[in-house]
């Protein structure tokens, strides 16, 4: 075991794949002779060479599908997108080319792509580079989409990302690329679906994905002073959704918190609480809550941002409601 | 070329222009739905341009990737017409089992990459189709056929930075039929000569050349796609043609000119070519006019008939084909709790 932080976990992923198989190339912006805008494939460039870690210009919808094209034809692309925001020039390709080439050749071809990005809010980065947009892509047939919480997950993750045979997203975020964990040293997986309980209790269940899981984490903390049991359960997959793990947990604690960072109509929360009523609603013995950011296009302004922004205190105080104590 | 070559080649000009005829009337009995794109008038472009590069020889084939217009591209690269049919009529049996229809032809088994519906989507993909068989070391190249209109995409620029920077040997053929659906060129294209727009600008070398006539057709596709193959770089080539029937099915063609079209129509690729061999001795009228029975024939009783006898899909397979059928569970779970 050693401790990594998420970016080094990411990075050894690559390294490892790339030293594998020598069709795993990886693309994106900044990402070969200068290392890397999160240190992702920091160090690779020298090793692999500048046919595998490829520079591009900054043509998102071309290079992402300049990748997509090269994956249906056996090479296993990695391409990172700087920041969520930019992924949406590259929209065409991933909604309309990478998500439906398998289903419109009637299975004969696939992409698989791994497109790693960070999507959530840093400090004061203002309206055009705190997109979260999770919600974009999980909704979008034929991709899969996935939220790593932790190195653990980044490293284990992206490992099984790259071997899958489906297009996959990885949503990473700007505030956690820095976060350390123990992982083991010896190479493991983690899979690419499954919800998981990261926490048990028997009061409330807190549900939360990427940063908003550490959010249901740090509120669960203070409940336990106050007496309360709350589960936390990370979905860490948004495409497919995991509702197995979360129907278990509900019919324990009856009570249910949906944590998102994004803004909430059409939302990760609105998904979630829907497939509750239809799985398991007369487990409920109170409204279910979602805590969300305000619908309202980031501001600049630091009070304003964090006026926007949910942090562990408004999943806490969104507990106590759910609690039915304030 | 030798006289078999130029009848064989005069041939499959004709069948597709009755292949296209045919899916025409298929598409008034409602047989064919959605949006019906057809090719004629353009057949010595990817007649002639294919015929130069490795097709209908399975996985060693050269990759093919077009638009929309997509039929003859993939029947020339090896797509089987009747499966072709078969997926207009959107059958189990068609090329892409029926989930595609007529935009979205696939033949995986001769590299026939697809044909898609988004303007201007196929540039990168054929940049990285090239950039995997440059990868791989194959000596394959990937030929991207898209119109004139998409030249105005982002992707068009995009893309021909980086298959420039990256040396990628990919072919993109430039299908000027002056028109995007109802907007003539002029009226859309600061630059109407659209091989002018890479050159200089790119620093790619590019061409181009008469679309009507499949041996100048030939000629110019040779040298590009030997250059392609050779030298590993990118080539841009694009071919003077016209497109004698409307955009899709419902186009009264209200923005051209009954005068334009008879001009053009003197240029039919298949008159020009028949009037050569003809000439040369090649063949004479009535053989021409055997050959056209003879195709009609296997169009009504093989091609026709495959299509309207084989199964639809199956409703309970729906959502077949959306993600890996078979999914390793290393990677893609259950979560070992
Ligand atoms: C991104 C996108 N925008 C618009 C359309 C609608 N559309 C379909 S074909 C077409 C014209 C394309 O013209 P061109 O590239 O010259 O090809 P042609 O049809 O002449 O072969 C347009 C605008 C589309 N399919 N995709
Ligand atoms: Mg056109």
């Amino acid at each position: 075991m050693a401790e990594t932080a998420y970016w080094e976990a990411i990075r050894r992923a690559h390294d490892e794949e790339m030293a594998r198989d020598p069709m795993v190339i990886a693309m994106g912006e900044d990402i070969g002779v200068a290392g890397g805008t999160y240190k992702a494939t920091s160090g690779l460039f020298d090793k692999y060479g500048e046919t595998r870690i490829i520079d591009c210009p900054i043509s998102e919808n071309s290079y992402t599908g300049i990748g997509i094209g090269a994956s249906m034809v056996g090479m296993r692309p990695i391409i990172e997108i700087m920041s969520i925001n930019f992924a949406l020039l590259a929209l065409d390709t991933i909604v309309n080319a990478a998500a439906k080439i398998r289903y419109m050749s009637g299975g004969q071809l696939e992409c698989p792509i791994v497109m790693r990005t960070p999507g959530g809010t840093a400090h004061q980065l203002a309206a055009q580079h705190s997109a979260r947009l999770a919600r974009m892509f999980m909704s979008t047939s034929g991709l899969r989409v996935v939220t790593p919480r932790g190195p653990l997950d980044a490293y284990g993750m992206l490992k099984s990302a790259i071997r899958s045979n489906d297009p996959v997203i990885i949503i990473e975020h700007e505030q956690m690329y820095n976060l350390k964990e123990e992982i083991p040293d010896e190479e493991f997986f983690r899979p690419l679906e499954g919800a998981e309980v990261i926490r048990e209790g028997t009061d409330i269940t807190l549900i939360g994905y990427n940063y908003s899981v550490h959010l249901c984490m740090a509120a669960a903390e203070r409940l336990a002073k106050d007496g309360i049991s709350a589960e936390v359960v990370d979905l860490r997959s948004l495409k497919p959704i995991d509702r197995e793990t979360i129907r278990k947990s509900v019919e324990k604690t009856h009570k249910v918190l949906v944590a998102e960072e994004d803004e909430a109509p059409v939302g990760v929360g609105s998904e979630i609480i829907t497939g509750i009523m239809e799985d398991c609603f007369f487990a409920l013995d109170s409204q279910p809550v979602r805590i969300h950011a305000a619908d309202v296009p980031v501001p600049y302004n630091h009070k304003l941002e964090k006026a926007a922004i949910p942090n562990a205190d408004d999943v806490y105080q969104g507990a106590l409601k759910v609690m039915g104590k304030i | 070329m030798n006289d078999a070559d130029k009848k064989r080649l005069l041939r499959e000009m004709i069948f597709y222009r009755r292949f296209e005829d045919r899916t025409f009337e298929a598409y008034m009995e409602r047989k064919i739905g959605g949006f019906l794109h057809l090719y004629s008038g353009q057949e010595a472009v990817a007649t002639g341009v294919l015929e130069m590069a490795v097709v209908g020889k399975g996985k060693e084939n050269d990759y093919v990737i077009t638009g929309y217009r997509d039929h003859i591209h993939a029947i020339k690269t090896g797509a089987p017409p009747r499966e072709v049919m078969a997926e207009l009529y959107g059958k189990e049996t068609g090329s892409s089992k029926g989930r595609g229809g007529s935009m979205h032809i696939f033949d995986a088994n001769q590299n026939f990459m697809g044909g898609y519906a988004l303007v201007g989507q196929p540039f990168p993909l054929a940049a990285g189709l090239a950039l995997g068989a440059k990868h791989k070391g194959t000596k394959q190249i990937a030929i991207c056929f898209l119109g004139d209109g998409a030249n105005n995409q982002g992707t068009f620029h995009e893309t021909m930075n980086m298959a420039s920077i990256w040396n990628l040997p990919v072919l993109f053929v430039c299908e000027n039929n002056g028109y995007a659906i109802g907007t003539h060129i002029a009226r859309s294209t600061a630059q109407p000569s659209q091989y002018k727009r890479v050159d200089t600008a790119y620093n790619m070398k590019s061409s181009q050349h008469d679309g009507m006539d499949i041996e100048e057709v030939m000629a110019a596709a040779k040298q590009a796609i030997d250059y392609v193959r050779n030298e590993e770089k990118p080539y841009f080539i694009e071919f003077m043609t016209y497109r004698f029937r409307g955009h899709s099915m419902s186009d009264a063609k209200g923005y051209r000119t009954k005068e334009e079209e008879a001009e053009w129509e003197k240029r039919d690729p298949i008159k020009i070519f028949s009037k050569k061999l003809i000439e040369a001795g090649v063949l004479k009228e009535a053989d021409i006019k055997a050959m056209e029975k003879e195709i009609d024939d296997e169009i009504e009783n093989d091609i026709i008939k495959f299509a309207e006898e084989s199964p639809e899909p199956k409703v309970e397979e729906l959502t077949r084909y959306v993600l890996d059928d078979n999914p390793d569970p290393r990677w893609i779970g259950p979560l070992q709790k």
